[in-house]
């Protein structure tokens, strides 16, 4: 920044601070913000204020170190990205209207105005930068955490396994459950696999399609495929869309299919008397 | 008559579709059941315009009709539309290693069934459960 306007912007610099301050209180109505503590809210914007200030002064690389912490900080509370661009807004208009007061020289005029929008543009970039890295980071930590939740195999007795399905099955999700299920099967050295869709909302012959090729393929490694948790209204859509499940065995609920495959494996239950 | 239109473009707009379309028959009164098979008839009707057309779109509206109600689902695209029309309804025959049972299943799904399609030129099909 020429040293002109940075000495300009000093000599003006508690103006500009309350003049700022006065203003963004109208953005904060507008965002709703009433529901932070005044104390908290004043405190954010004078350190907000202190740090784009403290570009000027010195340099932009310290302002940036500063202004990443002071977004994550702001991320982590959940203050919306909007505000801080608005404020910012309003903070290049009462910066211009302060530097402008003194007296119309065009060509001085030009040169704070661009140096104004180039160091106002430069906050705004890093700070669009730090919220949509922070997420893309959630949205990432999500699919793994649902990734690791759509398709578990759980070994339930010896050779015998279930396999819980619960939400939409998508082409990604229908290649984990096959995966996890051959996988699972041989790791465990299940017999019996139970594929349980109780929590399945909708069953197309997309899904069926995938559940016929999975349970063909535990087939293929040794086991048997039990398909359990059919609800009436899925039998019913089934039956209607002209699916033929008449292939493999398939139970009402999950108790049922266990009963069977109890029963498959040769083992019993038994109630111990004392 | 409001229409809920949602854009298909990604395999997550079929769940969007459906969705939407069990909201639709749920506050005109459908019952599980029915409702089970609106929303199966709207995944198959989405996902075949994922599959083939890519980009498409899948409309719900309540119908009146004399003294019944219904829902009636629509689904348009600019694909490449369907060869032969006559074979695309028999059980079993697929283009792309599917069951086969999309369309036929969704014309027993739902109580009426139009469908158009020129080759090169995309395909429109509506389709209309009365509640009973």
């Amino acid at each position: 920044m020429k040293p002109s306007v940075t000495k300009l912007i000093e000599t003006k610099r508690e103006i500009i601070i309350e003049d700022w301050l006065n203003k963004v209180e109208e953005v904060r109505r507008e965002h709703h913000l009433e529901n932070i503590s005044d104390h908290v809210y004043t405190n954010t914007n004078k350190e907000f204020v202190e740090i784009i200030l403290s570009a000027v002064g010195h340099g932009q690389e310290l302002c940036d170190e500063q202004l990443s912490q002071f977004t994550e900080r702001l991320i982590q509370v959940g203050w919306p990205l909007s505000y801080l661009t608005r404020g910012l807004q309003t903070f290049r208009k009462v910066i211009l209207d302060t530097l402008f007061e003194d007296g119309i020289d065009g060509k001085r005029n030009f040169e704070i105005y661009y140096e104004v929008e180039d160091w106002v543009d430069q906050i705004v970039n890093t700070l669009v930068n730090e919220y949509s890295g922070s997420w893309e980071n959630t949205i990432f930590l999500q699919k793994m955490a649902l990734k690791e939740l759509s398709a578990p195999l759980i070994p339930v007795f010896e050779h015998i396994s279930v396999m819980p399905l619960i939400g939409t099955i998508d082409t990604e999700r229908a290649k984990l459950i096959m995966e996890n299920l051959l996988n699972g099967v041989i790791e465990h050295r299940s017999q019996v696999v139970l594929i349980d869709i109780t929590g399945v909302p909708v069953v197309d012959t997309m899904v069926a399609n995938h559940i016929i090729q999975a349970s063909e393929a535990v087939r293929l490694v040794g086991a048997d495929c039990i398909l359990v948790g059919i609800r009436p209204e899925i039998a019913q859509t089934i039956v209607n869309l002209g699916i033929d499940l008449s292939q493999f065995p398939t139970k009402s609920t999950l108790k049922k299919g266990i009963a069977s495959a109890l029963e498959m494996t040769k083992k019993t239950i038994v109630k111990l008397e004392n | 008559m409001s229409q809920t239109c949602v854009e298909v473009r990604s395999e997550w707009s079929i769940v969007a579709a459906r969705q939407a379309g069990r909201a639709v028959a749920k506050e005109i009164g459908f019952g599980s059941v029915d409702q089970a098979r609106i929303t199966t008839a709207i995944s198959e009707l989405a996902r075949n315009i994922y599959l083939y057309a890519k980009v498409g779109e899948i409309c719900i509206e309540k119908v009146v009709d004399a003294n019944k109600v219904g829902v009636k689902v629509s689904a348009s695209d600019d694909g490449p539309g369907i060869k032969d029309l006559r074979r695309v309804m028999e059980d079993g025959y697929t283009t792309s290693g599917g069951l086969g049972a999309g369309l036929p299943g969704v014309k027993r799904l739902m109580d009426e069934f139009f469908i158009d399609s020129k080759e090169g030129e995309g395909t429109k099909i509506h389709a209309v459960k009365w509640l009973r």
